[in-house]
């Protein structure tokens, strides 16, 4: 059971040292590190596409949220949430503390500057490829389901609809039409 | 004390109330720590945006180390950090406690097969949303295509993307393209 502990710790503090580009860019990270690397945690696609619902439905970060849960759900105790949590901050503090302490100008250096204009378009390619995994017969069951992606993806990409506000109603229509 | 207790409530009310991610707590910390607290001036917050988005981490975290440290030293920074995520722990351990009992229950199951498709939208659409505020150039696509390709097909971890991607942005803009520092 320790070791369960031990490799969430683990896990969670890679992805804090590579968590780049916001918050879906960090659900890349999780979904490789947790779903396809982990498979004994339990955790499928289709849990891990309802984590990132309630992350994105409830105040916080989506990184810290989906910590959290994993954490609670791979150990079902509060302290499994808590390693989670914890480890997945433990590297911007002591990053973010450092910079404090002995860097006054990280964003003008060069070299900084420079790595962060590759780092940009792949962070993008990381959101791009946590969609197109998402994009399976777990999760896209039958018709319905492309009609209901269909209408939130002009919805969040023109109206500007707060997201909270699609996932309400993709829950409602989940439940009058299944 | 006062400061450190002030700080802790600050980050803990904008833990509480800012649903959809770390962006959505930016204004509201910048109300509060610039306009209501006086703790850091309009610029110095615009300059720690610049250095909370350049390192690794959740930018909401890394805003509330950087705020609680200049105010406060590390107490500062572990008040600051731990108030901000405190709320999100308590509610999603409370929704993950409920989910865990009730995932079964048919009408969970119904809705959660409505939301799943919507969230992929979500995450699809963000792509559109981030790469339109980026300047177009054809190695950002080209680096935006691969990634995608090696890490939906090929299955190779993220985290040789990025080691990847940010030694190709210091070696083009070094060696190919000494000139051109804004882009790659």
């Amino acid at each position: 059971m320790l070791s369960v502990y031990w490799s969430l710790f683990i896990t969670f503090f890679k992805i804090g040292i590579f968590a780049f580009g916001g918050g879906y860019a960090v659900i890349s990270l999780i979904q490789h590190d947790i779903v396809d690397m982990h498979p004994e945690w339990g955790v499928s696609l289709q849990e891990f596409a309802n984590i990132v619902a309630i992350s994105q439905s409830t105040p916080g970060p989506i990184g810290i949220n989906a910590a959290t849960y994993v954490g609670f759900s791979v150990t079902q105790t509060w302290i499994g949430a808590a390693i989670a949590t914890t480890a997945m901050v433990m590297p911007s503090f002591i990053i973010m503390t450092a910079i404090c302490i002995f860097l006054k100008k990280l964003s003008g250096n060069q070299w900084v500057q420079q790595a962060l204009a590759g780092l940009r378009p792949a962070t993008i390619g990381l959101i791009a490829s946590a969609a197109l995994m998402l994009c399976n017969k777990e999760i896209f069951i039958d018709y319905k389901s492309f009609v209901i992606f269909a209408l939130a993806l002009p919805l969040s990409l023109y109206k500007k609809i707060h997201p909270i506000w699609i996932i309400f109603a993709a829950g409602i229509a989940g439940l009058l039409i299944y | 004390m006062k400061v450190l207790w002030q700080l802790f409530s600050a980050f803990f009310r904008i833990g509480c109330f800012t649903i959809g991610g770390g962006y959505a707590m930016i204004p509201l910390m910048q109300k509060e720590i610039v306009d209501n607290r006086h703790w850091m001036s309009e610029k110095d917050f615009v300059d720690m945006l610049a250095v909370t988005q350049s390192v690794p981490g959740v930018i909401a975290v890394n805003s509330a180390i950087y705020i609680g440290y200049k105010t406060k030293g590390w107490k500062g920074a572990l008040a600051a950090s731990f108030a901000c995520i405190i709320p999100s722990f308590v509610i999603i351990l409370l929704i993950a406690c409920f989910f865990h009992q009730f995932k079964d229950n048919p009408y969970v199951v119904k809705i959660f097969a409505g939301i799943r498709p919507a969230v992929v939208a979500l995450i699809a659409s963000s792509v559109w949303t981030i790469a339109r505020k980026m300047p177009f150039s054809y190695a950002a696509l080209i680096i935006t295509t691969a990634s995608t390709l090696l890490i939906w097909l090929c299955k190779i971890s993220p985290v040789y993307i990025l080691i990847a991607a940010a030694a190709w942005g210091i070696i083009y803009s070094r060696f190919i393209h000494p000139e051109n520092h804004s882009s790659c």
